[in-house]
């Protein structure tokens, strides 16, 4: 049978992955948006495991809400990607300082 | 090693891999793909945990919405590719130094020894007329009810977000208001002059 920690190692490898990729991939907001969508996914992978070996359905909800709000980080995410896109043609990190922060 | 166990790791392989792939390809149209092979992977991961409604929605939402959006995004942008890589060799060893501390890390806390198959025993199967979608739908409407709700209000707000965000006004456009043209009386159009008649 498989075991909980397997779905949780699993749930653990794919949030270092997506953790390592914002590092390395850091100029690409695009890309960084999609290492966000993994990471959530590994998210909702560990509430599905623990949903299904404690029995309670409350892990599955919070995965339907995380899925929705995701959703929507995704759609305004774009849409200032887009946006940006149109105001600097370019949508590298470092072109973005005028806060000079 | 069981049937289901072999199904497991095969998903499980996949979705690294696919995951790996998405944060090293150059293109980010491969990484989008590639996103989408983690996301049905998964999708049968869920099912193995018998989340069979959350499997469907994963893919429906995830790989029929937002990743089209992410496509229809990155396809319709010109993106210099290479200024957006500089960087990536360099960064790598430490991005792969640290990915594998933190995974390290984080499976000391959830390996065998703490959430083992002799901790947590799996749970008994189904019966084979149990419904998923009616066991979720049976929470989602009485017990949380609000959060629903609230989930439905933030989905309307990020619709009014991304079309207020993108809309913009052109200048250039040869456009007609309908509700100014269907208000025009006859004399701000024709103006009746009367004039002699011309001789020889």
């Amino acid at each position: 049978m498989i075991a909980l920690s397997d779905y949780l190692i699993l749930g653990a490898i794919l949030f270092a992955i997506s953790v390592a990729g914002i590092f390395i991939n850091r100029k690409n907001v695009i890309i960084l948006l999609m290492c966000v969508e993994l990471m959530l996914l590994a998210v909702n992978m560990n509430f599905i495991a623990f949903s299904h070996f404690l029995g309670d359905t409350a892990g599955q909800v919070f995965v339907f809400f995380i899925l929705t709000v995701a959703a929507a980080e995704a759609a305004i995410g774009l849409a200032i990607l887009v946006v940006l896109f149109r105001s600097k043609r370019s949508i590298n990190v470092e072109d973005m300082d005028v806060l000079k922060g | 090693m069981t049937l289901e166990k072999l199904i497991f790791y095969v998903l499980a392989a996949v979705v690294i891999m696919a995951a790996t792939m998405v944060v090293t390809r150059r293109n980010p149209v491969h990484s989008a793909l590639f996103l989408i092979l983690a996301f049905f992977a998964s999708s049968g991961i869920w099912l193995l945990a018998e989340a069979e409604f959350l499997a469907i929605v994963l893919v429906l939402v995830y790989v029929g919405a937002v990743m089209v959006l992410f496509l229809f995004v990155l396809m319709m942008l010109d993106i210099d590719l290479a200024v957006l890589r500089a960087g990536f060799i360099k960064l790598l060893p430490l991005g792969i130094i640290m990915a594998i501390a933190m995974a390290a890390e984080l499976i000391l806390v959830v390996g065998p020894e703490n959430f083992g198959i002799d901790k947590y025993a799996a749970p008994a199967r189904h019966a084979a007329d149990y419904s998923n979608t009616e066991e979720i739908g049976s929470v989602l409407y009485t017990v949380y009810m609000y959060p629903f709700e609230i989930a439905a209000v933030i989905l309307l707000v990020a619709i009014i977000a991304a079309i207020g965000l993108t809309m913009r006004k052109r200048s250039d456009t040869k456009y007609l208001d309908p509700a100014t043209q269907v208000v025009v009386k006859r004399k701000d159009r024709v103006r009746m002059v009367s004039m002699d008649a011309e001789r020889g």
